[in-house]
């Protein structure tokens, strides 16, 4: 066939593709599309066109189509063509409408006639372009009409046809389960077809049907398994090979069949094992279509009931796959670990430099891959360092899409293993901050929850402290720009409801904040809501103290421009204020209760107080009111409208046979029934929401316009997941260090302050074994005696890049060494300080003069802090520091604890987080200067965000 | 299940689509810009998958031509890619050594021989040999088709003279 010049191709055809491929611009491209369309317009509806020219025009519709450009006003004609006898011009006229129409068209009416009459043919080529447009354009509602020559089709001679049809009936129970439903014991029989491509094809509607119901299927686990035993040895003719694969894609089918049949099923699973592990030993794993094979016995062996033989071979090849310089089968490798992973945790083990590597890959679909397999791994130990990571990602790119799935992952796994609500509200924060307006609406209601309820009823102190530190951190996220709206909704939620709790924090301060938020986002109105609220809160909290009560002049002219705003809510909440302003302390207690947003509000759904205004109306005579579902007259009138309904539309389709409305009727009659035949006059749960909404104000409407009354009310438990996992201790040793730091003055501060330089020293140190620390910290501690030597090579080759060259061998070296002293010494740390001593020295001068500013007592830390020799003091207490806390210690401990090693096995939880909460707790000067010191050091150390990293060293 | 089939040239023009799964025209049109923006930019070392929409895209490159097609989140990509390399076979076998300029020009019948490979949305027929002979035996009464119609109108032309 020669590549030019088919057989109806006019110059015109081939100059338009010519000039199209010639366009160099996308306009330029656009004109000519544009004239083409022009010319067919004129040309298609001229009278009496021979066949060939109209063949031709369909053709360059189909051409135009391609590109993109509308070519409905000639759909008409394709329809008309597929009418054709001939079978030359019937197949382009099918061709066209496949491409043309999707399966909802209006035209699909004026096919469905021809392909009726296809389907009888006895050209076998003229039946299988009617199928293949079953295929594409037969509707739930046309299936009745093709049905039935459908199924004759499926002991036509040909197997072609056969096959097909098979794939029609596939078709049509992906569209309407219900139409074929009586019809499944067919795919079983055509599972015994003789030609192998009618039993290849049979497997489709098989598995979607496995899929949906497995345990109606278990008597052909052993069909399935005989098929596929016979091919993997080679019974089926040389044709369905594939690079020397017997019929892999048929093999696959059958894998994928099994896998759904044997899982959880013993019985069924050991009927599979051989013909499995058969499959492992004879695939080529050189070829693409092999590895294909192999990774569907993976998915195979991780669903069935496992097989420990089976599960090795599994390992086995995956650990090719990962190995493999292909990104492709890296990939693949990355998918079979996540699955095998349920079975066989401890397998990841093996391949965590390989995980790291696919998750420092340039490669995005790598990337992503790697961090669903993160995402299948996570636990309570390793969660920081993943959600860290994934945050991290989340804010490098763009792609919303995906951006949404990544940042609700780390909600919820932040919420199934958060180590501490400190860590829980700071992740929060910066999921917020950089995604805000991609997750759920609950998520905001959840956090709010968690701030309000806290994480215990026994423990207040500690629930006000997580409070003040939240509306700490608010209070510095608000100054940066841009916020997404739900982020603003929660931080005016908090600070209105804790603003002025803990008394760190002015009136004046809170409700400044909160008109400049209402003035910044002032085209937001959700946002201008909450901070209004906000305001009234802090206003009425002020009044119920009984002190005096001020009103900033720029609230005072917010105030005034929303007493006249267009938003009737917005104007309501600024009445509100102003009428909350004018009562007296007393009234205002009542109506706004501090901390009062955890109470049961009880709520009268009978409307009782009601009762005697109803009981009068009626004694006047009035009607009393019956439900809308109960309104007899209503109800007939809708039943009324169905029928018109059903009936107009099975006259539309001229298919009155088809039984489709029945069912539907059905359902509605027995509905009707019951609902008329229970007379009870007002049965509670019809009431309408509104009907109490508006007597009682305290029912929020929606999360976003009644913010008022969210803290009134008890439906937020209803929100979100109770998972958190308090960690008592762990806050409280944060809640310890607040303390600590807000007492300078005393003895107990030296050790406070200095715990703080070493704090904000420690990202120094992680930079030189990153990767194998981020290794650890991902697959925890276990492999630590046998695997670290390699670990430390392969990271301090990988990670040299970060750090100065000289450092390496000297890493490696240190590692290997380590390697002969037993894993578990004080050595550990040594090696950890060592190899950045240089790079420490050069990087820690100017945050020593700026500690020097801060507090004199840190002077000392740093003269003792020669550098090299600070170093693993440094470490020891970071953890000292984070273990004393968790016992509650006081400080005196601290002292005790660094000069003794053992302190150094307790396991170190939220080490980064701490640094920042520490260092922004105290409200005066040195707090600035602090965070300057704080932001330098991130800026010298960018990829230091890791509080995880010495876990594997510590146990 | 494959949702669509496209064909891109390097410069970004469309070779051929096939929709297996509803999309409207205007949905079409941002998918094709969408996937080439994404696939065309992407180096020749990386995974011949891209995350899209939920959905995975598997794509090769043939010379100056990008195979893709969109599947499920569970689908085996691997096997994917090898039906793309079928389709590309099975097209050589037809054309006699396939290039970019037999596609352009002859674009439906890359969309008859797609028809024979895959249908709904699935591989109906693993065997080269099977889809290409069904291809010829439509080819060849098309042929003889061509040929009546031809001394047909010959003949009503030779009876209107």
């Amino acid at each position: 066939m020669g590549s030019q010049g088919g057989f109806y191709q006019s110059k015109e055809f081939l100059d338009l593709v010519k000039s199209i491929g010639e366009a160099r611009s996308k306009a330029e491209e656009d004109r000519i599309v544009l004239n083409e369309i022009e010319t067919l317009k004129r040309r298609i509806s001229e009278p009496d066109i021979p066949k060939r020219k109209m063949k031709e025009y369909i053709i360059r519709l189909v051409y135009i189509e391609m590109l993109g450009h509308d070519a409905s006003f000639g759909y008409i004609h394709a329809v008309k063509m597929t009418h054709d006898d001939s079978l030359l011009v019937k197949r382009t006229g099918y061709l066209a409408v496949t491409l043309f129409l999707n399966e909802d068209h209006d035209l699909i009416i004026l096919i469905v006639n021809t392909i009726q009459k296809d389907l009888k043919s006895d050209n076998y080529l003229v039946v299988c372009a009617a199928l293949n447009a079953v295929c594409k354009l037969i509707n739930e509602e046309t299936i009745p009409a093709v049905l039935p020559q459908v199924m004759e089709l499926l002991a036509h001679p040909k197997e072609a046809v056969r096959k097909k049809a098979i794939m029609a009936l596939h078709r049509f129970y992906q569209k309407s389960p219900s139409s074929v439903s009586h019809l499944v014991s067919n795919f079983r029989k055509r599972l015994c077809d003789n030609d192998p491509g009618v039993m290849g094809a049979t497997l489709c509607p098989l598995f979607e049907l496995i899929a949906r119901d497995v345990n109606s299927y278990k008597d052909l686990v052993i069909s399935f398994v005989s098929i596929l035993k016979q091919v993997a040895e080679r019974r089926l003719s040389k044709a369905y090979d594939c690079h020397q694969m017997p019929a892999p894609f048929i093999q696959i089918k059958l894998l994928k069949i099994l896998a759904l049949l044997g899982s959880g099923d013993k019985q069924a699973s050991e009927n599979m094992y051989t013909v499995v592990g058969d499959i492992f030993r004879k695939c080529d794993s050189s070829s693409n279509i092999g590895n294909a094979v192999l990774y569907e016995c993976i998915c195979c062996v991780s669903s069935i009931y496992p097989n420990p033989k089976l599960l090795e071979s599994a390992a086995d090849v995956i650990s090719r796959f990962l190995k493999s310089d292909s990104h492709n089968l890296k990939y693949m490798g990355i998918d079979a670990l996540g699955r095998l992973i349920k079975i066989s945790p401890e397998i990841a083990e093996q391949h965590q430099l390989a995980v790291i590597d696919c998750l420092e890959d340039p490669d995005d679909t790598l990337k992503r891959k790697t961090f669903e397999l993160l995402y299948k791994m996570t636990k309570s130990t390793n969660v920081e360092v993943i959600v860290d990571r994934m945050i991290d990602y989340m804010i490098s790119i763009s792609d919303n899409h995906y951006k949404t799935e990544i940042a609700s992952r780390c909600v919820e796994l932040a919420e199934q293993f958060a180590p501490s609500n400190q860590w829980f509200i700071q992740t929060m924060n910066r999921v917020f901050e950089h995604a805000g307006d991609l997750v759920n609406i609950k998520v905001a209601h959840s956090l709010m929850r968690l701030i309000a309820e806290g994480f215990g009823e026994d423990d207040d102190n500690a629930d006000s402290k997580l409070r003040s530190s939240a509306v700490e951190s608010y209070l510095r996220i608000l100054g940066e720009p841009k916020l997404p709206s739900v982020f603003l909704q929660v931080i005016c939620w908090v600070l209105g409801e804790y603003g002025t709790a803990d008394g760190m924090f002015s009136a004046s301060d809170i409700t400044g904040k909160l008109c400049d938020v209402a003035e910044a986002y002032s085209n937001d109105e959700t946002v201008k809501a909450y901070a209004t609220t906000a305001l009234i809160k802090i206003y009425a909290f002020k009044i119920a103290a009984r002190r005096k009560v001020d009103m900033l002049p720029e609230c005072q002219s917010l105030m005034e421009e929303l007493l006249a705003s267009h938003s009737t809510d917005l104007q309501q909440r600024a009445y509100e204020l102003q009428a909350v302003i004018g009562l007296d302390a007393h009234a205002v207690e009542c109506i706004m209760p501090s901390d009062a947003s955890c109470e049961d509000i009880e709520v009268d759904r009978d409307l009782s107080f009601l009762n005697d205004y109803i009981q009068e109306a009626i004694e006047k005579g009035a009607q009393p009111y019956i439900p809308e579902s109960e309104r007899s007259g209503m109800l007939n009138i809708s039943n009324f409208r169905n029928q018109d309904h059903h009936e107009a539309s099975s006259h539309g389709l001229r298919f009155e046979a088809y039984e489709l409305p029945k069912p539907a009727v059905q359902s509605r009659i027995p509905q009707a029934l019951i609902a008329s035949t229970e007379i009870v006059p007002v049965p509670e749960p019809m009431y309408p929401r509104e009907s109490y909404q508006t007597t009682m104000p305290s029912i929020p409407s929606d999360a976003g316009s009644a913010e008022l009354k969210l803290r009134l009310e008890g439906v937020q438990k209803k929100w979100g997941r109770p998972t958190y996992t308090p960690a008592t201790s762990t806050s409280n040793s944060t809640s310890q260090k607040t303390v600590n730091g807000t007492s300078q003055g005393d003895g107990a501060s030296t050790v406070s302050s200095m715990r703080e330089t070493y704090d904000s020293r420690k990202p120094q140190v992680e930079v030189s074994h990153e990767k194998q620390k981020l290794a650890a910290s991902l697959f925890g501690g276990s492999s630590k005696t046998e695997k670290r030597p390699a670990t430390g090579h392969k990271a301090a080759k990988a990670s040299s890049h970060m750090v100065e060259k000289s450092h390496v061998p000297k890493s490696s070296m240190e590692v290997a060494s380590d390697k002969a002293a037993s894993a578990q010494q004080p050595p550990d740390l040594l090696d950890l300080g060592e190899p950045t001593a240089t790079s420490t020295a050069l990087q820690l001068d100017p945050f020593k003069q700026l500690e020097g500013l801060l507090d004199t007592t840190e002077v000392a830390s740093a003269v003792n802090g020669a550098p090299a020799a600070s170093v693993s003091p440094d470490i020891m207490a970071l953890y000292v520091d984070t273990a004393a806390g968790i016992h509650n210690k006081n400080d005196a401990d601290l002292l005790s604890g660094l000069s003794n090693p053992s302190v150094t096995n307790m396991p170190g939880t939220t080490a980064m987080p701490q640094v920042t909460q520490s260092s922004s707790k105290r409200p005066n000067p040195k707090d600035s200067l602090e965070k300057d010191a704080l932001v330098r050091q991130m800026g010298v150390n960018p990829s230091s965000q890791n509080p995880n990293l010495f876990k594997d060293l510590l146990g | 299940m494959i949702h669509f089939v496209l064909l891109i040239s390097r410069q970004g023009k469309v070779r051929l689509t096939k929709w297996y799964s509803p999309y409207s025209q205007k949905e079409r049109t941002k998918v094709i810009r969408e996937l080439s923006g994404l696939i065309l930019t992407r180096g020749p070392k990386l995974c011949n998958f891209v995350e899209w929409r939920g959905l995975r895209v598997v794509y090769k490159r043939y010379a100056s031509l990008y195979f893709c097609m969109c599947i499920d989140e569970d689908d085996n990509e691997l096997e994917i890619l090898e039906i793309i390399h079928h389709y590309v076979e099975v097209l050589d076998r037809y054309f006699g050594s396939v290039c970019e300029l037999d596609l352009i020009y002859n674009f439906h019948k890359a969309y008859f021989i797609l028809d024979e490979l895959l249908i709904a949305g699935e591989l109906q027929e693993p065997s080269k040999r099977t889809v290409t002979r069904l291809v010829a035996a439509q080819d060849s009464l098309v042929e003889t088709a061509k040929e009546q119609t031809s001394s047909i109108t010959n003949i009503i032309a030779q009876a209107a003279k």
